[in-house]
């Protein structure tokens, strides 16, 4: 395997692009140019410093230490998570109901591919771990907080229809049918959509990155199947356990809407 | 309707055991009620009770926002709620609450309507059809889209969708407010029907002359208060 190492003066060069982005931003009043100027500083000196540390993990390869990243890592996707709701549960629930079945499920998911797929030595080896926690995370997150917004937004929008329901006689679980269906429906929606389009219109980044690094293009295909199915998996568990838990939370045992245990909307 | 077989049975056995139960509680028995709520309360309505006889119509009066609606949806176990609430002395809280409100069945002044065509609301659209046709609704509005309906059409098609269950106790919240006089007989006359196989309810009007018509005692709320009014 070969790849061609990148000097700094071709990366300024690169950076130049942006540096023409901003100038037009000027030019037109675009009023872009210090969120521009932001974004590209914070985008540099984050990569830069997850850099330094993938690289002492990838040294230690100590299973502490790759724990405790992973960790860090749900705990901001799970934060990410309540920050894409408009209407948040109310108390511990807004945080933890997300974060709680996204944990499970990308961590059962990755750590299936680690033990039975990809199998390094040992199973939690970082250079491995990481990256494709990493994809499953974000995608897993994104289809909670997708499935999570919809329920919410369709019980409210709902809620008339949902309440009728009830009062013929129906559990919480027939009455909420429509809107659960939908919400899970939204959840699912990208990743089957991204494996419906991938390899037409987009080459996937993972497998870009491992042809540029050298490999064989069919071998980079095949872990972007792996990765794509375990995407797929992540995905499909953390929504169905987080919307399922969600329409729990929001209804109770003597099947009640319960919309009262959503957080005061915010005043806008 | 037809009565539920053995009702009378059944009315009779509460009574006896309703008569135990309250032999050292202090607690209003009369002949013999049906529906009997205890201090029943909820944030916006202060602690009601009264008692509901088989075939009995009572009438729920009040300013808008005294909580007339309130009490109907706490009676079938919609909202948070203290106190207690029985059928045929059977206690509320020991029947599965889907159940209860099979039993004890709220029709919302605006009803929701969860799926695009009519017929998909209704399980058994033939068993519907001569309550359709009861109401001067089209027999043939099955396939026709929610969207299309007047008001007034909807109103008496959630109307007839309770129906359907054969409740014993019926809690209605203004089932007829945008109905012209002639539906609006039509729907009383059905009710009538029902009130006389035994089943009883609750009826929120603003109407007076509705209310005389209907029921000999009325319940006026007033700002969260309760206060039984012999017509």
């Amino acid at each position: 395997m070969t790849y061609i190492a990148l000097d700094n003066l071709s990366l300024a060069l690169a950076a130049l692009l942006v540096v023409i982005n901003g100038a037009l931003s000027v030019a037109l009043e675009l009023r872009l140019e210090r969120k521009l100027l932001i974004a590209t500083l914070r985008m540099v000196v984050q990569l830069l410093l997850i850099g330094l540390v993938l690289e002492t993990l990838f040294a230690l390869i100590s299973p502490l230490w790759t724990g405790l990243a992973a960790l860090v890592m749900l705990l901001f996707a799970g934060r990410e998570i309540m920050a894409r709701q408009e209407r948040r549960l109310a108390g511990f629930w807004s945080y933890g109901l997300g974060t709680g079945c996204m944990l499970v499920a990308a961590s059962l998911v990755t750590v299936f591919a680690l033990t039975v797929q990809v199998s390094p030595e040992p199973w939690y080896n970082p250079r491995y771990a990481l990256p494709l926690l990493g994809m499953v995370l974000g995608n897993t997150m994104t289809g909670i907080s997708l499935g999570l917004h919809s329920l919410v937004t369709g019980l409210l929008r709902d809620r008339v229809a949902v309440e009728t329901r009830l009062a013929l006689g129906a559990n919480r679980r027939e009455a909420l049918q429509t809107v659960t269906r939908s919400a899970l429906q939204t959840a699912m929606m990208p990743i089957i959509n991204s494996m419906a389009a991938t390899g037409l219109v987009a080459l996937p980044g993972m497998m870009t990155g491992q042809i540029l690094a050298g490999a064989d293009p069919v071998e980079a295909v095949k872990y972007q199947i792996l990765v794509m199915f375990l995407i797929a998996g992540g995905t499909g568990m953390g929504a169905t356990a987080a919307v399922m838990a969600g329409v729990y939370r929001l209804t109770d045992a003597r099947h009640r809407l319960r919309l009262d245990r959503l957080a005061p909307a915010s005043p806008q | 309707m037809a009565p539920p077989s053995g009702f009378t049975q059944t009315t009779r056995d509460s009574r006896n055991r309703r008569a135990a139960q309250s032999a050292g509680a202090q607690q209003r028995v009369t002949g013999d009620a049906m529906l009997s709520v205890s201090d029943l309360t909820r944030p916006g309505l202060d602690p009601v009770s009264f008692e509901l006889d088989a075939g009995e119509c009572l009438v729920v009066r009040g300013p808008s926002g005294a909580g007339k609606t309130l009490l109907l949806r706490a009676i079938a176990d919609l909202d948070l709620n203290q106190g207690r609430v029985a059928l045929d002395g059977q206690d509320r809280d020991g029947i599965p609450a889907p159940q209860w409100r099979r039993l004890v069945t709220y029709l919302a002044a605006e009803p929701g309507w969860w799926a695009e065509r009519v017929g998909d609301h209704f399980p058994d659209w033939v068993a519907a059809q001569p309550l359709v046709e009861a109401l001067d609704l089209p027999g043939d509005c099955h396939d026709l889209p929610i969207a299309r309906l007047s008001t007034g059409e909807r109103q008496r098609l959630a109307l007839v969708r309770v129906l359907l269950l054969d409740s014993r106790v019926l809690l209605l919240d203004e089932p007829t407010a945008g109905l012209d006089p002639d539906a609006a007989a039509k729907v009383e006359r059905l009710i009538a029907e029902r009130l006389a196989g035994g089943c009883s309810a609750l009826w929120v009007t603003h109407d007076r002359t509705q209310a005389a018509r209907l029921a000999r005692r009325w319940l006026e709320l007033d700002g969260g208060q309760v206060r039984e009014v012999a017509a």
